[in-house]
C-alpha cells in the first residue's frame, strides 16, 4: 500500500469543499452586515436601507467598496510586521473553523460517498476550541502593535474577556461530550439524529454556551474590546482600508461559525425534527441539498438572535462581565456537567 | 410632613440586593427582547422624503411671493411699510413712478423698481404680511432651496413676483396654492 498515493479526485474534492464553504462564509458575513442594519432599523420602527438596488440589497457591496477605496494608513509608530498580521490572523481564525462543521449530509451514491465536511477529525469540537482560542490572537497582536492606549486596553479587555468565557463555554462543552462519548463532529450530529436534539437534554448547558459564543464573538452585550464610548473603536482604532475590514468581516464570520457550531451541537446539525427524511427517498443530491438548507436555516436563525440580542440590551460594565463569567457562568457549568455525569453513570449502570 | 405629588405615577424603586437568578441577568433580557419583537412588527414611522413629503402646517410660513391683481398687474407701490417692520432687516427697495404706457403692468401710480429679500437674513416671521396695506407680499409654503454661494439668497423681484395670472394661469395657480386669489381692495 502506498502511503503517499493522493487521489487527484480526493483533492480536487476538498478544494471544491474548500471553495464552496469559504465563499458561501463571505456571502453570508456580507449580507448579515446588511441584516444587522435592517432589523436594527425595524426593531427602532426605522426602514434600514433602502437606496442601493431593490430593497437596498447593494448596500453591503457599496460598503465593501469603500473600505477598498479607503487611504491605507500603517501608523509609523507602529510595528508594521504584527499591524499587517493583526488581521490577517483575525481572518484566517475566523474561517478555519469551519473545516470541522458538517454541512450537511453525506452525497451517498453507489459507491460514492462524498460527505460535506472538510475534515472529520476524531478531535473536530477540540480543533474548534483550539481556533477561538488562537482567535485572540487577532485582537491582541492588533491592538498591541498599534502603539495606542486605547487599542492596547481594548485588546487586554477583549484577550481576558475571551479566555474567562472559554471556561464555561468548554465545561458545557463536556456535558455534551457526556452524552454522545465523542469528539467528532459528524458522530454528535448523527447520535442527536437518533436520540433527539441534545437541547432538550441540555437546556441549561445551551444557554451557557450561547451567553460564551456572544462574549467570543465580542457581540453586544460583550463588545468591551470595542467599547465605542469609552475607547473610541477599542482594538482597531488605528486600522483603515481594508484592514479595518477584514477585523469587521472576521466579526460575522465569527458569528456564522458560531451559530453553525451552536446549530450542530445542540440543534441537531442538518437534522429535521420529528421526521425520518431519510426514508422518504428523495434523489442522493437532493437529499443533501435538502439537509444543507435545514443547517442553513438554523444559522440563520441564530444570526437572527445574535442581532436582536444587540439591539436591545446595553453593554455590561467590565466588573459585572467577570462577575457573571467567574462566578455565574462558571459554577453553573461545573453543576451541568457534574450532574450530567451523574445521570449518564446511573442511567447507562 | 407633606408629600407633594405631582402625579399618581411615582414607583418606589427596589434596590434589594438581586437574587442569583437575577443576576444571571436572563429574565430581563427576554423581557426587553420581548419588547423589541413587538417593535419589529410595528409600523415604520420613516417618511421616504424626496419621494414622500410630510404636508406644512396651515400656518407655515416659506419663501415670499409677491402678488399680482386680477388683471396681472403688481400690487406693490413701494411704501416701505415691509422694509420698517421686518425685524431682521432683510428688504430692500427702490420706489419708481408709473409711466402712462404701463398702466397696465402696476396697480397704482407708484411702484417697486427694485424688490430684494436676503433670505439669509430673513427669520420668516411674517411680518411683512402683515404691515402690507396692499395685500402686495405673502409668506407661500416653499422653503429657500440649497445654494453654493451667499449671493444666491439674495431673491430678487423678478424670482419674487408670482406668475402672471392671465398669461401664466397655471404657473400662477401653483404658485398660489391653497391661498385665496387676493380680494380687491
Amino acid at each position: 500500500m502506498m502511503l503517499l498515493a493522493l487521489d487527484i479526485w480526493f483533492i480536487l474534492e476538498k478544494v471544491a469543499l474548500i471553495a464552496t464553504i469559504i465563499g458561501l462564509s463571505f456571502f453570508i458575513a456580507m449580507y448579515t452586515t446588511y441584516a444587522e442594519r435592517k432589523v436594527a432599523a425595524w426593531l427602532q420602527d426605522r426602514r434600514g436601507p433602502n437606496r442601493a438596488g431593490p430593497f437596498g440589497l447593494f448596500q453591503p457591496l457599496a460598503d465593501g467598496g469603500k473600505l477598498f477605496f479607503k487611504e491605507e494608513i500603517i501608523p509609523l509608530t507602529s510595528n508594521r510586521f504584527l499591524f499587517i498580521l493583526g488581521p490577517a490572523l483575525a481572518m484566517i481564525t475566523a474561517l478555519l473553523t469551519s473545516s470541522v462543521i458538517p454541512w450537511g449530509a453525506s452525497y451517498v451514491d453507489g459507491s460514492i460517498n462524498i460527505p460535506l465536511q472538510v475534515a472529520d477529525v476524531d478531535m473536530g469540537v477540540l480543533i474548534v476550541f483550539g481556533i477561538v482560542s488562537v482567535g485572540v490572537y487577532g485582537i491582541m497582536i492588533g491592538g498591541w502593535s498599534s502603539n495606542n492606549k486605547f487599542s492596547l486596553l481594548a485588546a487586554i479587555r477583549g484577550a481576558s474577556q475571551m479566555v474567562s468565557y472559554e471556561l464555561p463555554m468548554g465545561l458545557a462543552l463536556i456535558a455534551v461530550l457526556l452524552m454522545t462519548g465523542s469528539l467528532k463532529m459528524s458522530v454528535i450530529v448523527s447520535h442527536q439524529i437518533e436520540h433527539g436534539w441534545h437541547i432538550l437534554y441540555q437546556p441549561l448547558g445551551f444557554i451557557i454556551f450561547f451567553v460564551c459564543a456572544l462574549a467570543e464573538c465580542n457581540r453586544t452585550p460583550f463588545d468591551l474590546p470595542e467599547a465605542e464610548n469609552e475607547l473610541n473603536f477599542g482594538y482597531h482604532q488605528e486600522y483603515s482600508s481594508m484592514k479595518l475590514g477584514f477585523y469587521l468581516f472576521a466579526e460575522y464570520i465569527n458569528m456564522f461559525i458560531s451559530s453553525a457550531v451552536m446549530a450542530t451541537l445542540y440543534f441537531g446539525g442538518y437534522d429535521i425534527p420529528f421526521v425520518n427524511e431519510s426514508a422518504w427517498g428523495l434523489s442522493p443530491l437532493m437529499f443533501s441539498l435538502m439537509s444543507f438548507a435545514v443547517l442553513m436555516a438554523k444559522v440563520l436563525f441564530f444570526l437572527f438572535v445574535f442581532i436582536w440580542i444587540r439591539w436591545t440590551i446595553p453593554r455590561f460594565r467590565y466588573d459585572q462581565l467577570m462577575n457573571l463569567g467567574w462566578k455565574k457562568l462558571i459554577p453553573l457549568s461545573l453543576v451541568n456537567m457534574l450532574l450530567t455525569a451523574a445521570l449518564t453513570l446511573w442511567l447507562n449502570k | 410632613m407633606s408629600t407633594m405629588r405631582l402625579t399618581d405615577r411615582a414607583k418606589a424603586v427596589d434596590r434589594r440586593p438581586m437574587t442569583f437568578l437575577e443576576s444571571l441577568y436572563l429574565w430581563s433580557i427576554l423581557k426587553g427582547m420581548a419588547t423589541t419583537l413587538k417593535h419589529l412588527f410595528r409600523k415604520k414611522v420613516t417618511i421616504e422624503y424626496p419621494e414622500e413629503k410630510r404636508p406644512f402646517s396651515p400656518v407655515f410660513r416659506g419663501l415670499h411671493v409677491l402678488n399680482r391683481d386680477a388683471e396681472g398687474r403688481e400690487n406693490c407701490t413701494a411704501c416701505g411699510l415691509c422694509a420698517v417692520a421686518c425685524p431682521a432687516e432683510a428688504i430692500t427697495m427702490e420706489a419708481a413712478e408709473r409711466l402712462p404706457s404701463e398702466e397696465n403692468l402696476y396697480r397704482e401710480e407708484k411702484y417697486a423698481a427694485k424688490y430684494e429679500i436676503n433670505m439669509l437674513r430673513c427669520i420668516f416671521c411674517g411680518l411683512c404680511e402683515e404691515a402690507c396695506p396692499k395685500d402686495a407680499i405673502y409668506l407661500s409654503q416653499t422653503f429657500a432651496p440649497a445654494n453654493y454661494g451667499r449671493k444666491g439668497f439674495i431673491y430678487k423681484k423678478e424670482e419674487l413676483l408670482i406668475p402672471h395670472p392671465i398669461n401664466q394661469r397655471e404657473a400662477y395657480e401653483k404658485a398660489l396654492g391653497d391661498r385665496k386669489p387676493a380680494v380687491k381692495a
